[in-house]
């Protein structure tokens, strides 16, 4: 077959050649289905980073979703084929109590510990309520309960209610006789089911869902909350003189008012 | 194909002998199964798959590696029916020439020279999706692959509310079901190179073949009995496994056969001259093909 070492290093070469090619076009294709950062994915699943890495695409959390919320992306979405996803406008997650589709991950690409809180003997206990799929995000240029008109669907129809969204009484000064009733979202409690997306009854909905990543800020460690706990534990430790070394600080300040000549 | 109606039926059905898809199954609710090139691709990626992946993938690899050989591509891979259609619709067509040019390059017409492309093809694409796997930090071919579409077209594709009632147009309808890989995987194989992506490409079938070398269930040609009507090789899908019919009796020995049967059903007079099976046991499954 290779007649000789000359034939063998023009087969080697030639192939090398088109893996560059065929490398190159391939791993473009990879990077622009991986480049969706609004997918929302089943309950339980591990940070976007790892999920398409991890998932196995084998559906079986698609298969157990008994509201069909969940499908497989195909070639049309912009999600990495095969992977689960959901889109709460047309079918939202419904908090199964039993999360029947974070079990059956056999890739760990649905963690049950991520939906999971310790029950009375210490061990696991599926709990839905701890689900952080998205955080719904309300546009108040176009929520007509902002507006002023009566609305309360969201609020009424979050699982959480009253605690992932409350409504925000105050007066409507412009007539005078009116209140507003405006719904807030709660980030701390919200699942990101996406039921009030779904129920929203705006023409394009005014409350939506979007990956925690995308929906929320950060504000550095460096800002302390006095009124938190969690926040002045950062502080214990810390002496409270900071020092900071920079090359000036070798050279001590000339005390010109006192020592000067 | 037995498989994959047990998919569907799973689906449409309830019904719980396979659950899954062909990347990752239960079977019996209680034994994992897994595609052991997408778990080793995991592994390519850095990441230690999941246990019950590990033990899946681990089964049906021991499966092929040690008893089926690349059966995978025959009996469960349903890219299979659709290169099939292609291969069948090219000889109508006579797309191909006619016969075929075994160990006879200068039989080879200039129309077939001009459609052929090595079969080692298959282990460049092999190696590439590992390094991309280790590169990109994701499954390469899983990301790509036409048979995952299809397979996942077909099993959750008319069960699945989410493609078909979501208002889609029929083209829309179509990719949703993965057809349109399956499709360019047809047209190439009718029109580009014959048997082009199972036969040269598929990085999938290249695995199987490096892995089901030494399994038990191969054919067997038998010189003394045979006619040489190479109707055989003519049928077969990957020619170069059976290069020695016509010269000495011997057993498929390349992992790229894919124990389709073909050759057995075909062969002339009910005569089997091409016999299955490196050990005896086999022969009883083969000969009821």
């Amino acid at each position: 077959m290779m007649a000789d070492r000359r034939t063998f290093l023009r087969e080697i070469f030639k192939g090398a050649g088109l893996s560059t090619i065929g490398g190159a076009v391939w791993s473009g294709f990879i990077e622009s289905s991986a480049a969706d950062p609004l997918v929302l994915r089943p309950p339980g699943a591990v940070p976007e980073e790892e999920f398409p890495a991890k998932c196995i695409k084998c559906g079986r959390c698609v298969e157990n979703c008994p509201f069909g919320t969940l499908r497989l992306a195909g070639p049309g979405d912009r999600a990495a084929i095969g992977t689960p996803h959901f889109t709460a406008r047309s079918v939202p997650c419904y908090m199964c109590r039993d999360i029947p589709c974070v079990p059956v991950c056999p890739s760990g690409a649905l963690d049950k510990s991520l939906v999971s809180d310790k029950d009375d003997s210490g061990g696991q206990r599926l709990d839905i309520n701890k689900a952080k799929m998205g955080l719904a995000v309300i546009d108040r240029e176009n929520c007509i309960a902002c507006w002023g008109i009566q609305c309360d669907a969201c609020h009424r129809a979050c699982p959480l209610i009253d605690k992932a969204i409350v409504l925000n009484m105050s007066r409507n000064e412009r007539t005078g006789r009116h209140a507003f009733m405006a719904p807030e979202v709660k980030a701390e409690h919200c699942t990101g089911c996406g039921v009030c997306e779904r129920v929203c009854i705006t023409e394009k909905a005014s409350i939506f869902v979007l990956p925690r990543k995308i929906a929320m800020g950060k504000a550095q460690d460096r800002y302390i909350r006095g009124w938190k706990a969690e926040d002045e534990k950062r502080l214990e430790g810390l002496g409270t003189d900071v020092r900071t070394n920079t090359p000036r600080s070798s050279k001590s300040a000339v005390d010109y008012l006192n020592n000067a000549d | 194909m037995t498989m994959m109606y047990l998919f569907v039926a799973a689906n449409a059905y309830g019904w719980r002998v396979l659950s899954g898809n062909l990347s990752f199954a239960k079977f019996l609710e209680a034994i994992p199964l897994a595609d052991p090139f997408a778990a080793l691709q995991m592994l390519a990626t850095g990441r230690v798959p999941a246990r019950d992946v590990l033990i899946g993938a681990a089964l049906i690899a021991v499966f092929y590696g040690l008893v089926a050989g690349r059966a995978f591509c025959a009996w469960v891979c349903p890219m299979n029916i659709v290169t099939d259609a292609a291969n069948r619709l090219s000889r109508k067509l006579k797309l191909r020439s006619s016969g075929h040019s075994f160990g006879h390059p200068a039989r080879q017409s200039s129309v077939e020279a001009s459609r052929s492309m090595s079969r080692g093809v298959r282990y460049w694409v092999l190696a590439l999706a590992l390094a991309l796997s280790f590169i990109m930090g994701v499954p390469a071919f899983e990301w790509i692959s036409p048979i995952g579409m299809l397979h996942r077209g077909i099993i959750y594709g008319g069960a699945n509310p989410g493609v078909v009632g979501g208002a889609l147009s029929g083209v829309g309808y179509a990719a949703g079901l993965g057809l349109v890989g399956a499709l360019c995987v047809f047209l190439f194989d009718l029109v580009a190179v014959e048997n082009g992506f199972c036969g040269h490409v598929c990085p999938l079938g290249g695995f199987y073949s490096l892995i089901g070398r030494h399994a038990i269930i191969k054919p067997r040609y038998d010189r003394e009995k045979c006619t040489q009507c190479m109707k055989c090789v003519d049928i077969c899908p990957e020619r170069q496994v059976l290069d020695m019919v016509g010269k000495c009796s011997a057993t498929v020995t390349s992992g790229q056969c894919i124990n389709c049967g073909r050759c057995i059903e075909v062969c002339a007079d009910g005569r089997l001259t091409v016999r299955a099976a490196r050990f005896p046991f086999p022969r009883f499954i083969i000969s009821r093909w």
